[in-house]
């Protein structure tokens, strides 16, 4: 009994102290490139002879947080973005000593608004979808003033929509789809009004806040990360409709429709030309320090970014990714050789 | 008659009443909790015993050297890095003969699972001498033929709504008429781990995850546990601080499992520096969750002794320590044992603390130390429900299944070791 408890204290206390060695790569971040990092990470695994990296899906915010902390084994290596990263990302970054990152742009996604195929066939605008879900909406025609948002069925909004309760699921703050779907969605059908255009110079801090901030009263419903659950509630309430990435769309083709959003349909070619209005771009982000110590870095990078995987028909694209123009995509893969540093000044402040 | 008993006799129809109502509700309970199982279990089983076996397609490979081997080397890396996607494409086309553009051939070999490649490359090379011979193999399908054909409605669905267009689904009802499809055996659920391919996706990494994980918890949870439960309940004076620990154990159990999932976080991934993901912080974390309820199993069977033993051990001179370990620990050890294999397969069940730690991750190798990546069984059912490839809907009610029979198979040993050690005083 005696030797059980002295090996169990020991196992507890005597690996704390310094950091591990690891041989893994380790993987955090978006949930939208999770299913494309999943694929490169396994072919990877199979054909290159290094361990398989561990990917986990931790949202695009909850990744750079994760991968800002610092350097060291015990901090993931890279990690996967459904946005770019934030100048206040940078900034906490090379705080902690994470000066020295490279920044991989991989593909498209758009972001589908879609509901059950048994629910109504919906023709959204982006002002209808700024109206139907941000907090605060205009309280008169120009949009000089606002008021918290009023409207609880469709057709408050647009008298052209159904005379249906609004129902949106979609994913938390945590998630890079609910941030570009702010900016891309929500913000864009906000300047359509010119008062709401006119405060951007006046007080920008304020339009941000007044222009990208979804209402927490109830008809938009946080689903968490994962995209499957929103499909499944879709599939529940015919009446709802859910925000999720074009991979998610593309693979449940049975089970959910898409809305046109400004006339467009999120179908493949409009995403990759840009047609579609809510469409973003999908990164990830390199650790350089950690290339010379983590082993296969540089090839996981090489993997991703080669023609084979993200090129127009590269195995990603069937499986639901929108690839970047040849040229874009040869720069990155150039950047991943050399893992070039970012330089966070590109960025808005 | 006086009036009691008239007055009890006329209040009898109604009591026996109220009597039966009391026996109908308690029956009602019992069928809706009964029906609420069996109606769960059946649409697990239905859907999870689908992924125990697997579509295959029978195809005649001809391991052609000129492919495998063009420079006529012989040498066992070459033919190990040979394309063998080619030998499936040749032996497709042979029974296709008409599929000639790209795209069409592309489609066509969708339809075997690419971990083939890699199968027929092992055979090749454990048996050199199949080369340029024919062979016959049943190669396993794709996984969305494989739903497919598990899933005969959806043949008829519209084209757009079906896994395979109808070009594919006619190639693949050609092969059928053929008599070139069947089921075999899902082996690979049993030995792989995590895949981004429904059918080459498997519990076994995942299984093995668990082990560890409730080794390290065992090995941190069990002695601690009952050293804490015997000196509180033999060896510590009763005032008001061990009252103070005792209350708080009880409350310890009460605590929702994510707060030790933070708590891991923040002093064994934080503080400890240990790695993310591993067995061994995910161990502990549930230790630390299953501390509780074994201490509390170790001081309820402890208290079940009766004190007469006690006395007499202390009476033949024995110290305290003789008497705990010689005669009150061994005799309540059954009592022991059955909490902690409860706790167990509690922490079995675990996911949300080792959400935390990083242990809820996609990972491909199967892990094989205390210090590898993984994931445990819970948190392997999690990952495929949230993934959006059709075939893992079967592949997450298999798993569903695989952890109830781990769950099944503890519990029925605690229920064993009880009825077979305890003793009634």
């Amino acid at each position: 009994m005696k030797k059980t408890i002295l090996t169990a204290t020991l196992v507890a206390f005597g690996f704390s102290g310094s950091a591990f060695a690891r041989d893994q790569i380790q993987i955090v971040g978006s949930s939208t490139v999770y299913p494309f990092a999943t694929v490169v990470a396994e072919r990877f695994g199979k054909t290159s002879g290094f361990k398989t990296p561990v990917i986990e899906s931790t949202g695009s915010g909850g990744g750079l947080k994760l991968f800002c902390k610092g350097l060291g084994t015990e901090h993931p290596d890279i990690t996967n973005a459904s946005r770019r990263i934030k100048a206040k990302e940078v900034k906490n970054c090379s705080k902690n000593g994470v000066t020295d990152i490279t920044e991989i742009k991989v593909g498209f996604d758009g972001i589908a608004m879609a509901n059950a195929k048994a629910g109504p066939m919906l023709e959204l605008s982006l002002k209808d979808i700024y109206l139907a879900l941000a907090k605060d909406v205009p309280a008169d025609p120009n949009g000089d003033t606002v008021k918290p948002n009023p409207y609880k069925m469709w057709n408050e909004v647009n008298p052209a929509l159904p005379n249906a309760p609004i129902v949106v699921v979609g994913p938390p703050p945590t998630s890079g789809t609910r941030d570009a779907f702010n900016e891309l969605a929500i913000e864009r059908g906000c300047k359509k009004f010119p008062g709401r255009k006119a405060l951007k110079k006046k007080d920008k801090k304020l339009y941000k806040k007044e222009c990208r901030s979804i209402r927490e009263d109830g008809p938009y419903v946080e689903a968490g990360e994962n995209d499957n659950l929103i499909i499944e509630k879709l599939v529940a309430d015919p009446g709802a409709l859910g925000v999720f990435g074009y991979s998610f769309l593309d693979q449940n083709r049975d089970k959910v429709k898409a809305a046109k959003v400004d006339g467009v349909f999120p179908e493949f070619e409009a995403i990759s030309s840009g047609e579609y209005p809510v469409s973003r771009s999908l990164f990830f982000y390199i650790k350089n320090a950690h290339a010379a110590v983590i082993p296969g870095i540089k090839q996981y990078v090489a993997e991703f970014t080669n023609a084979k995987a993200i090129g127009s028909d590269g195995y990603l694209v069937s499986k639901g990714l929108i690839p970047l123009p040849e040229s874009d995509r040869a720069k990155f893969e150039k950047a991943g050789k050399s893992l070039t540093k970012f330089d966070g000044n590109v960025l808005k402040k | 008659m006086n009036k009691n008993t008239r007055i009890i006799a006329e209040s009898l129809k109604k009591r026996n009443r109220s009597e039966s109502t009391f026996r109908l509700m308690g029956l009602l309970g019992i069928i809706s909790a009964i029906s609420f199982l069996v109606i769960i279990l059946t649409s697990i089983i239905n859907e999870g015993k689908k992924a125990f076996v697997s579509t295959q397609i029978k195809l005649d490979i001809f391991f052609d050297s000129k492919i495998l081997d063009p420079s006529n080397s012989g040498k066992i890396t070459e033919i190990e890095n040979a394309n063998y996607q080619t030998l499936i494409k040749a032996s497709l086309l042979n029974f296709f003969p008409d599929v000639k553009t790209r795209n069409d051939q592309r489609d066509l070999l969708s339809m075997i699972s690419s971990s083939e490649q890699e199968n027929l490359m092992r055979t090749l090379t454990n048996d050199i001498s199949l080369m340029n011979t024919k062979k016959e193999f049943w190669l396993k399908s794709s996984s969305k033929y494989d739903v497919i054909n598990k899933n005969p409605e959806m043949i008829d669905f519209a084209e757009e709504d079906r896994l395979i267009s109808n070009q594919q689904l006619f190639w693949f009802n050609e092969l059928k008429k053929d008599n070139r499809v069947n089921f075999g055996f899902n082996k690979i659920f049993f030995t792989a781990a995590d895949s981004t391919e429904p059918e080459q996706a498997g519990i076994w990494g995942s299984v093995m995850g668990s082990f560890f994980t409730l080794f390290v918890t065992l090995l941190l949870s069990f002695p601690i546990a009952v050293a804490a439960g015997v000196f509180l309940e033999e060896l510590a004076p009763k005032n008001r601080f061990t009252h103070f620990i005792e209350v708080n154990i009880n409350n310890l159990a009460a605590v929702p499992s994510i707060i030790f999932g933070l708590l891991g976080l923040a002093i064994f991934l934080n503080v400890m520096h240990l790695p993310r993901s591993a067995p061994l912080v995910g161990g502990m974390v549930l230790a630390l969750m299953t501390l509780p309820t074994i201490i509390i199993a170790t001081r309820a069977s402890l208290k079940a002794v009766p004190p007469s033993i006690r006395e007499a051990a202390i009476g033949m001179g024995a110290t305290k320590m003789q008497t705990v370990t010689h005669h009150v620990l061994p005799l309540s050890m059954p009592g022991i044992s059955t909490g902690t294999i409860i706790g167990m397969s509690q922490a079995l069940g675990e996911s949300a603390p080792l959400l935390m730690i990083g242990m809820v991750a996609f990972i491909v190798d199967v892990p094989e130390s205390f210090l590898d990546s993984s994931t445990v069984l819970p948190v392997q059912i999690y990952l495929w429900k949230s993934t959006a490839a059709r075939g893992f809907v079967e592949l997450t009610a298999a798993g569903v299944l695989v952890l109830l029979t781990f769950l099944i198979l503890m519990n029925s040993f605690a229920i064993i070791i009880r009825k077979k050690f305890e003793k009634k005083w």
